[in-house]
């Protein structure tokens, strides 16, 4: 690990400074002996995947968390901010990614919230306010009537309305989390153009995304955080993307291995020449763009991609839990109309959601209940459940996945991750489907839970189940899929099959320079 | 390197690790939220009965209880649609509003019998429920909100049927719905019974009951698991919409008169009351029969107590006040948890 010195190397003193800091929550080392400096006029990228401590470092550096260990410095000085409205005093603006103003508020009333401009009587004075405030976007090149409600704007717009409070408020630096993530390619200019100012002002910018191309336009420097510890601070110019991403994942290109450590088998499936499942073109507004896939039965398809690239609206697509603008899916041949949930059930697909807690378990309910969920219907005569049937299912597969419950009906909630995922599983195995979209499937969940898992997914797919795979445990993806397609920025960006799917070849496709502009779509800006 | 982490390298996982399965078994049951929660409604009603047999003449007689379950049960059947509604993280506001509307058609259609008069009057109900469920599973309003048009469009609609006017009741057989009884016990009380058995049945069997529960419990696994959400939702509204009429339709028989104007006032608070104060949690994801149908008597006991002791009705308010109080005090401490 860098000494605190080593984080801030070269010319500029550190505006906001973290030495050490480490933040634990319950279970989890969110943060540990991080450093992290800042200087004036730079742009600092902090890049990372999912669990890495990004957001816990800028709620850190903002005020929402207080470290645990480490201190942080504001221009030299030892600071210890209780609230974020102290940070904010401080000069720290943040600019989440749900733009967090005032909707039903005018662009005026928005940027000078809580310190508008009073006439004589201490009452607002309006038309300075706006004066001001209109001032204020011009500098940005955003015209706009100050007097709106926020609502009426579009996104990028209403970014901008955070951005000029942001820059309102004299901030010495502005955090930034992942602010391009719902603006359309010309509003991604704007912003451009509103951070340069920024730097030309000599604010400090912290800028989050997982766009390789925005990092190299406009970031300085960067800095590497993994699985909350620090991996790497230095110049944007000249590091490598393959590097970026190697560091980002924690695979070290020397030191590639294939050696089966995860629960899979080393060889593969023999998958079936006619596809069961075919996706073709899936498009939606800022999320998915013309991604197209086919999944054969008994194979698995690993689907790769950084955070963010599309993998989850694939899967969650699939299963009807996410509209599509345009695009088809096909099931044994048949096209799916309208995919809502309970027609790609019925299609035979069945997904296991990313978000375990929030998408997936009642945590409220019994394993039984949380098993026989969705087959509810199909366990039923004339709308009242068979007792019976639904023990035999139940049994069956507690058995069969070895779920470790006191008792069918001990509540979900309180058994440990692994066993309420294989509860999930359970509960999407027992639908019998003919396609399994797995989102995340050994995420939190312990090395043995984990291990039995992945064994099952091979069962499964030796069964002639087929497997969309999606992991960010690479080594997970290469060793348990029979072939890999990437996405990058919502669009496929590669495919690999037989002896390709190796971990170089995977990186080098994550890292692809090639730029990948995203499209500018035809609906009408609101 | 300023500080030795404490764990080693690798326990830093990228996700919470699994809770302590033991969590709730290292408590004994007094000293567990969950079992107040659960089965503090019985101690209470038991220790109100107990109370009563020792300080209260002439309390624990035939006489006396006959009345009070014919009092409460109106209540209860309300409360019984209540219990679905709350157990998908609703609320319905609308019921007073729906047992005026029945009571305002009664009059209106009695002329054509008894029987269509009843199943128009239920009909209004289904009809007031219809509309709350579409707005609230269809259009996507808040549940509050929802209901709160017709809490105060329903009672309107009521009052215009009836011409703002109080009618007497003739009708011999509609008027027996409120005084006969079969083996000793008032038909009343039987409905509710029957009623409460019927949901219990439900909640416990049916698709549709168990459906009612995973939507409260986790709205957004519902609706990828493939459940009809809105479907459930809109037939909860209506259940909840028919069985407020037909308390609306068992209290104008006991008051003899069709009362568009005052009956079912403040019904909604009553019947959400004698669900939480059940065990129900107002965040949806289980639903107690048994426990609504002694809250709502719990309720009607304690009231009943002080008024025999001539204390007098504010008294019972504040008594209450207390339990509602403490039933969202153990609800409330066992989520955060």
């Amino acid at each position: 690990m860098a000494p605190p010195e080593a984080a801030t190397p070269g010319a500029g003193p550190p505006v906001l400074q973290a030495l050490g800091v480490g933040k634990r929550f319950p279970g989890v080392v969110a943060l540990d002996d991080v450093s992290f400096g800042l200087r004036a006029a730079e742009v600092h990228a902090l890049v990372g995947e999912n669990g890495a401590g990004k957001s816990t470092l800028i709620k850190v550096l903002t005020g929402v968390h207080r470290p645990d260990a480490g201190e942080l410095r504001l221009a030299g000085e030892p600071v210890r901010f209780q609230r974020p409205f102290e940070a904010q005093q401080a000069g720290i603006s943040t600019i989440y990614q749900e733009v967090n103003l005032v909707p039903l508020m005018s662009v005026a009333r928005n940027i000078f919230l809580g310190r508008e401009p009073r006439n004589r009587l201490r009452l607002i004075d309006f038309p300075r306010m706006n004066r001001e405030a209109a001032a204020l976007l011009d500098g940005f090149g955003v015209r706009v009537d100050p007097r709106r409600p926020l609502h009426t704007l579009g996104l990028g717009t209403q970014q901008m309305v955070a951005l000029a409070r942001a820059v309102s408020v004299q901030a010495r630096v502005v955090v930034m989390d992942e602010p391009t993530s719902s603006l359309e390619p010309r509003e991604v200019e704007t912003l451009f153009r509103v951070i340069e100012e920024l730097r030309a002002r000599d604010v400090a910018v912290v800028y989050v995304s997982h766009r390789m191309d925005e990092l190299y336009r406009i970031c300085d420097r960067v800095t590497v955080l993994r699985d909350g510890r620090h991996i790497h601070t230095g110049p944007l110019e000249g590091l490598e993307r393959m590097r970026l991403v190697s560091m980002m994942l924690g695979r070290d290109m020397a030191e590639v291995r294939r050696d089966g450590v995860t629960g899979f088998a080393a060889d593969g499936h023999d998958a079936a020449r006619t596809p069961v499942l075919t996706a073709d073109g899936l498009t939606r507004r800022h999320q998915l763009d013309g991604v197209s896939l086919a999944l054969h039965a008994g194979e698995v398809l690993g689907l790769g991609g950084l955070l963010g690239s599309g993998r989850s609206e694939t899967a969650k697509a699939l299963a009807g839990g996410l509209a599509l603008d345009s695009g088809e899916v096909t099931v044994a041949g048949k096209v799916l109309r309208r995919i809502t949930p309970a027609a790609a059930i019925d299609a035979g697909i069945s997904m296991l959601p990313e978000d375990r807690k929030a998408e997936g378990i009642v945590p409220g309910l019994s394993v039984r209940e949380n098993i026989v969920l969705a087959a509810l219907p199909r366990l039923s005569r004339a709308g009242i459940v068979s007792r019976a049937r639904q023990d035999r299912v139940v049994e069956i597969f507690m058995k069969r996945l070895r779920i470790k419950a006191s008792s069918p009906e001990q509540k979900v909630g309180e058994l440990s991750g692994g066993n309420q995922q294989k509860v999930l599983l359970a509960r999407w195995l027992c639908l019998e489907p003919r396609v399994l979209l797995l989102d995340e499937p050994t995420r939190g969940i312990d090395v043995g839970a984990k291990a039995e898992v992945q064994g099952l997914i091979d069962e499964l797919a030796g069964e002639g189940l087929a497997v969309l795979l999606i992991s960010s445990d690479i080594e997970e993806l290469i060793e348990g899929a029979d072939r890999i397609v990437v996405l990058r920025s919502g669009a496929p960006a590669g495919e690999l099959a037989g002896d390709a799917v190796t971990e170089p070849a995977l990186l080098e496709v994550l890292a692809d320079s090639a730029p990948t502009p995203r499209p500018a779509e035809e609906a009408a800006p609101r | 390197m300023t500080q030795a982490p404490a764990t080693a390298p690798g326990a830093a996982a990228p996700a919470p690790a699994p809770p302590a399965p033991a969590a709730r078994s290292a408590r004994p049951w007094y000293r567990d939220p969950a079992w107040y929660q659960a089965y503090g409604v019985y101690v209470a009603v038991g220790a109100l009965l107990l109370f009563n047999a020792l300080f209260t003449d002439r309390f624990l007689t035939t006489d006396n209880l006959t009345t009070q379950l014919v009092q409460v049960a109106p209540i209860v059947i309300v409360a019984l649609g209540m219990a679905l509604v709350i157990g998908t993280e609703g609320v319905d506001l609308s019921v007073g509003s729906a047992m005026a509307l029945a009571a305002a058609l009664l009059p209106l259609y009695l002329g054509y019998g008894l029987v269509p008069a009843l199943v128009l009057a239920l009909l209004a109900g289904a009809v007031t429920g219809l509309v709350n469920g579409v707005l609230v599973s269809v259009v996507g309003l808040q549940p509050i909100v929802a209901t709160l048009a017709l809490f105060v469009g329903g009672r309107g609609l009521a009052l215009v049927l009836a011409d703002g006017q109080l009618k007497q009741i003739i009708n011999p057989d509609l008027l027996s719905l409120g005084t006969a009884s079969l083996l000793g016990v008032p038909v009343v009380v039987l409905i509710a019974a029957g009623l409460a058995l019927a949901v219990a049945f439900l909640v416990a069997r049916t698709t549709f009951g168990r459906q009612i529960v995973a939507i409260g419990g986790n709205r957004k696994a519902a609706v990828l698991a493939g459940l009809p959400v809105k479907r459930v939702l809109t037939g909860v509204y209506v259940l909840c919409g028919t069985f407020a009429a037909l308390a609306g339709i068992l209290a104008t028989a006991r008051l003899t008169a069709s009362d568009p104007s005052s009956l079912g006032t403040l019904m909604e608070l009553s019947a959400i009351t004698a669900v939480v104060v059940g065990g129900t949690p107002l965040s949806g994801g289980s639903v107690r029969v048994l426990g609504t149908v002694a809250g709502a008597v719990l309720m009607q006991l304690l009231r009943a107590t002080l008024v025999k002791h001539d204390l007098p009705d504010s008294t019972a308010q504040i008594a209450q006040a207390a339990i509602i109080v403490a039933a969202v005090y153990v609800a409330r401490e066992r989520r955060s948890r």
